[in-house]
């Protein structure tokens, strides 16, 4: 038997519910190319109406933010508070705010 | 927590309490985050296990598509083998989070150093068996499955929830084609009646062995990975079924099987814990077979893997 090649690479998927939701990562699936897939994301991840839209992009081509670095990187919102309407006294009585 | 005793030296400790805290609030690890070698390990293990467990089960009922009665029986049995084969991929890309990869698991399931559920190497050789496993088998599984949507590793838990969802749908075409057969001839009621017989206390065995012998159990549970011990498992699907079988018509095979009213559960009887042992170190009736089915298929495939391959290679140039 001859040796094969390196292993498919990994794909991450994202499904579109439905129109109008935002498509959410639903797991991931190792495929030869971009176009096998879709069509492996579809037989595994949308067999019961799951989805009326599927993205499929390379594992290796997306960015993360490392957890290691969790604080200094999300600090900037934490100490805005004043951008939450919570942080806005309004008496009661005012309507519709 | 224990986690401690993973801590290699130079473990920044940090990192070991930042764990333990996520742990102890219920929330959930994710695949970059810091985690102990024994966490990650344990849940390899028994992440590959169960994945091995949903691509071995296609071979039990897959023995009967070609032969399911009627078309909609064989459609119905086509999309739950089908389902068992997304199992095992929602589980296997879990496992490849912790840093294993997919080429590594498919070795370790035909070398043998890793395990599939003892429940698989049990022949089929009867088509009520395809009602058994859905109605016992399945229900089994999702005893186990659903407090696993609720574990401490974040993509575990998403595999799980998603399978869950389909485990619902194999267990009840499971219990209606047995109901079928019950409303049958005398002779189909007996094919239920000796499918039953057969799968009733391997099903028991699929929660593991006794929790007296269960040593991971524990510290498991410290992790958040496991909710519940195998015992308290094994009994709540005791007390599910007994009631399904009523109503089904079919006699389970243990003469201890009895309601405790000051447990308010059912006492049954002791499982053979040396068959039990036997299949799960490889002497079931179907253990090699399986095995050599899917190395068949793996190295059957190898062409296929090598022309996807050269094809996007070719066609990225």
């Amino acid at each position: 038997m001859s040796q094969v090649r390196a292993e498919w690479p990994l794909y991450e998927v994202f499904v579109r519910g439905k129109r109008g939701l935002n498509h959410v990562h639903v797991g991931s699936l190792h495929a030869a190319d971009d176009q096998m897939a879709l069509r492996h994301a579809r037989d595994v991840y949308t067999r019961r109406n799951e989805g009326v839209s599927i993205w499929v992009v390379r594992s290796s081509d997306i960015t993360a933010s490392s957890p290691d670095e969790k604080d200094p990187l999300f600090a900037p919102s934490g100490d805005k508070v004043y951008r939450h309407p919570t942080f806005y006294d309004i008496p009661d009585d005012v309507p519709h705010m | 927590m224990t986690a401690v005793d993973d801590a290699t030296p130079g473990t920044d400790p940090e990192l070991v309490a930042s764990f333990e805290t996520t742990i102890s609030h219920h929330d959930r690890i994710e695949p970059r985050d810091w985690m102990p070698e024994g966490y990650r390990r344990t849940l390899v293990r028994q992440i590959a296990q169960h994945a091995h467990s949903e691509i071995i089960g296609m071979q039990p009922e897959g023995n009967w598509l070609i032969r399911a009665p009627s078309l909609r029986r064989k459609a119905i049995l086509l999309a739950k083998v089908q389902d068992e084969a997304g199992h095992g991929l929602y589980l296997y890309s879990a496992t490849e989070t912790l840093g294993v990869s997919r080429k590594q698991l498919t070795e370790m399931l035909i070398s043998g150093a890793q395990k599939y559920s003892s429940i698989f190497n049990y022949p089929t050789p009867s088509y009520a068996d395809v009602g058994t496993i859905g109605w016992l088998v399945d229900g089994a599984a999702i005893c186990n499955q659903v407090p696993l949507c609720r574990t401490s590793y974040g993509p575990y838990g998403r595999a799980m929830i998603r399978i869950c969802k389909e485990e619902s749908f194999h267990q009840r075409q499971g219990y209606e084609l047995l109901m079928t057969m019950m409303r049958g001839t005398d002779e189909q009621r007996a094919m239920v009646q000796e499918s039953v017989d057969r799968f009733w206390w391997p099903s028991l065995m699929m929660f593991g062995p006794s929790d007296a012998d269960s040593p991971n159990t524990e510290q498991s549970m410290q992790w958040g990975i496991k909710r519940h011990t195998n015992d308290e498992l094994r009994q709540r699907f005791v007390d599910m079924t007994v009631p399904q079988a009523e109503a089904l018509g079919v006699t389970l095979p243990d003469p201890d099987l009895r309601w405790n009213e000051e447990r308010q559960a059912h006492d049954f009887g002791e499982i053979d814990w040396d068959e039990f042992w036997t299949v799960v170190k490889g002497g079931g009736p179907c253990n090699a077979q399986r095995v050599a089915h899917r190395k068949r298929a793996w190295d059957d495939g190898a062409w296929v893997r090598e022309a996807a391959s050269a094809f996007a290679e070719r066609n990225a140039s």
